[in-house]
C-alpha cells in the first residue's frame, strides 16, 4: 500500500525541485542551446541556399563561356578560310602578275632586239654604203686615172654637189 | 480518501501491467514477514528485501555486514502539532542517525514497525504508543536521489550550454554533440509532429526538462552505485509532480477553443442542460491524463526495479532454503537474468521518457490546437 500512496513530504520537495529545474533550464541550458541550434540550421539553410545560387550562376557562366568559345570557334573557322581565299587569291594574282611582267620583258627584250637590229641593219647599211662608196671610188679612181669623160663628169657631179 | 485512490492505483496497475506477481508477492511476503520476525531475523524474506529496496528511506543504506549497516545519513524535517511531545518544539530538523536503523526513539519520534504506518516516522506519545504521523517533509532517499540526478542534469545542460555559446554558428562539440541529437529528435519528432510548426517552440524548453529529467532519473537509478541507484521515477510521489507539471503546463497554456471543447463543446445542448454531461466527462478526461502518465511511469520503472532484485534475491532464497551450495549455483543464472533485466530497463528508460514526452506534447498541441 505505500507503494503506491504518494508521500506528502517527497510530493513537496519534487515540487520545489521541478520548479527550479524547469526554471534554470529554461534559463540557462535550453535558451544558449536552442538558439544555437536555431542559428546553425538557418546559417546552413542561407550557405546552402547561396551554394544554390553560386552553382546556377555558375552554370549561366559556363553556358555563356561555351557560346563565347563557340563564337569564337565559328569566327576562328571563318578567318581561316578567308585567309585561304586570300592566299589562294594572292597567289593567283601574284601568277598573273608575274606572267604579266614576263610577258612584258620578253616584249620588252623583243622590242629591245628589233631596236638593237634596226641599229645593227642602219649600221651595217651605213658601212656598207661607205665600204661601196670606197669601193666605188678606188674603182672609180682606177676609171678616171685613165678616161677624160669620166673625170670631167665627176667633175660636173662634184660641182654639183657644192652647189647644194 | 487515500484509500480510494490506493485501491483504484492497485486496480489499474495490475489490470493494465504485469504487475500482479510482483504485489502478489508483496502480499504473500507480508504475511511472511509478520511470522518471521516474531520468532526470529535469520532467514532471507525476499518479499521484504525486495520491497525495502523499492521504498523510499529515511536513510540511505548502502550495505551491512551482520549487524553493522553501512548507510548514508539524511536529514529528517519534522513538524509536530504536539510539541509538549516533542521537548516544547514544533519542528524539528535531525539526522536520520539519531533513530539508529530504526531502533531508537528520538525526540518522540519513532519508526514505526506497525501495520498502518509501517517504516514512516510516527508521534509517540507518554506511554509509548503511536498516536499518529507528523508533518514529514524529510529529505529522503527519493529525494536525494532526485537532487543527484539534478546535479548531473545541470553539470550535463550546463557544458552543453557553455558550449553551445563558444560554438555559435560552428559545428557542435563535446556534451553539445552529445545531446544536440536528443535535441532535435525531440523536436522534430515529438514537438512538431503534436504541436505544429507554428507553436512548438514555446513547449521546447518544459518538453526537453521533462525528457531529460526523467531519462536521466530512470538510467541514473540502474546504476547499483551510491550515489545512484535511488529508485526515484518509481516513486509515485515524483512521477505524480511530473505529471501535475505537465497538467499544468497544457491547462496554463490552453488557448480559448481548448476551454470551449469543455465546458461548451459542440453536442446536442440536451447532454449540456441540465446535467453537464459533456463537460463532466471533459472534465474527467482532463484529470485521467495526467494520471495515466503518473501511472505508467510509475509502474514500468517500479516493476523493472523490482524484477532485477527479485532475480538477485533468488540467490539467497536458494541459499536459505538448500544450503549455501544453492546459492552459488543459481547465482550465475541470476546474474545473467539480472544483467539481462538491466539492459532490457535501460531500453525501458528511453521508452518511457519517449513516451512521457510524446504524450506531454500531444497534450500540449490539443490544448492550443486552432478551432476546425
Amino acid at each position: 500500500m505505500e507503494l503506491v500512496t504518494p508521500n506528502l513530504g517527497t510530493i513537496f520537495w519534487m515540487v520545489i525541485i521541478i520548479s527550479i529545474v524547469a526554471f534554470v533550464l529554461k534559463k540557462f541550458a535550453w535558451k544558449p542551446i536552442l538558439n544555437a541550434l536555431y542559428e546553425r540550421e538557418e546559417s546552413i539553410e542561407t550557405a546552402l541556399n547561396a551554394a544554390q545560387e553560386a552553382r546556377q550562376e555558375m552554370d549561366k557562366l559556363k553556358a555563356g563561356n561555351e557560346e563565347l568559345l563557340a563564337e569564337a570557334r565559328k569566327e576562328k573557322e571563318s578567318i581561316l578560310r578567308e585567309a585561304m581565299n586570300l592566299k589562294e587569291s594572292v597567289i593567283a594574282e601574284a601568277k598573273e602578275k608575274a606572267s604579266a611582267e614576263t610577258q612584258r620583258s620578253i616584249e620588252h627584250a623583243r622590242q629591245q632586239i628589233q631596236n638593237e637590229r634596226a641599229k645593227a641593219v642602219n649600221e651595217m647599211k651605213k658601212q656598207m654604203a661607205q665600204l661601196s662608196l670606197m669601193i666605188a671610188e678606188k674603182v672609180i679612181r682606177k676609171e678616171m686615172a685613165d678616161d677624160k669623160n669620166q673625170q670631167e663628169m665627176v667633175k660636173r657631179i662634184v660641182d654639183e654637189i657644192e652647189l647644194n | 480518501m487515500p484509500t480510494l485512490i490506493q485501491s483504484l492505483l492497485i486496480t489499474l496497475i495490475s489490470a493494465v501491467f504485469w504487475f500482479s506477481p510482483a504485489t502478489a508477492q508483496e502480499q504473500q511476503t507480508h504475511e511472511n514477514s509478520n511470522t518471521a520476525e516474531a520468532h526470529s531475523e535469520e532467514g532471507f524474506d525476499a518479499g521484504e528485501f525486495v520491497i525495502e529496496h523499492v521504498l523510499d528511506a529515511y536513510e540511505w543504506h548502502i550495505a551491512s555486514f551482520g549487524d553493522t549497516h553501512i548507510s548514508v545519513p539524511l536529514p529528517i524535517i519534522l513538524y509536530s502539532n504536539h510539541p509538549e511531545l516533542h521537548e516544547g518544539k514544533k519542528l524539528h530538523v535531525f539526522m536520520s542517525t539519531k533513530f539508529h536503523h530504526g531502533h531508537d526513539d528520538y525526540r518522540g519520534f519513532r519508526i514505526s514497525q506497525s501495520e498502518d504506518f509501517k517504516g514512516k516516522i510516527v508521534e509517540v506519545d507518554s506511554q509509548g504508543y503511536e498516536i499518529g504521523r507528523p508533518l514529514d517533509i524529510s529529505i529522503t532517499k527519493t529525494v536525494t536521489g532526485a537532487i543527484v540526478s539534478v546535479i548531473v542534469l545541470f553539470w550535463l545542460l550546463f557544458s552543453a550550454a557553455s558550449n553551445a555559446k563558444k560554438n555559435r554558428g560552428r559545428a557542435p562539440s563535446g556534451v553539445q554533440n552529445l545531446l544536440e541529437p536528443v535535441i532535435v529528435f525531440i523536436r522534430d519528432e515529438v514537438a512538431k509532429p503534436s504541436i505544429g510548426e507554428k507553436k512548438y517552440r514555446k513547449f521546447m524548453p518544459p518538453l526537453l526538462t521533462l525528457f531529460f529529467f526523467i531519462l536521466l532519473n530512470n538510467l541514473l537509478g540502474l546504476i547499483p552505485i551510491f550515489p545512484f541507484g535511488a529508485n526515484v521515477t518509481g516513486n509515485i510521489a515524483v512521477t505524480m509532480v511530473l505529471a501535475l507539471f505537465t497538467f499544468f503546463v497544457t491547462n496554463i497554456r490552453g488557448n480559448k477553443h481548448y476551454w470551449k471543447e469543455i465546458f461548451n463543446p459542440d453536442v446536442p445542448m440536451w447532454l449540456k442542460i441540465p446535467i453537464p454531461l459533456m463537460p463532466l466527462l471533459e472534465i474527467t478526461g482532463m484529470i485521467t491524463k495526467p494520471f495515466v502518465l503518473m501511472v505508467r511511469l510509475f509502474a514500468n520503472m517500479l516493476a523493472g526495479h523490482m524484477i532485477v532484485t527479485v532475480f538477485l534475491s533468488l540467490i539467497f532464497i536458494f541459499g536459505s532454503l538448500m544450503g549455501p551450495a544453492a546459492g552459488y549455483g543459481v547465482s550465475p543464472v541470476s546474474i545473467i537474468f539480472g544483467v539481462f533485466m538491466i539492459l532490457l530497463d535501460v531500453l525501458v528508460s528511453f521508452i518511457q521518457a519517449y513516451v512521457f514526452t510524446l504524450l506531454s506534447a500531444i497534450y500540449f498541441g490539443m490544448a492550443t490546437a486552432d478551432s476546425h
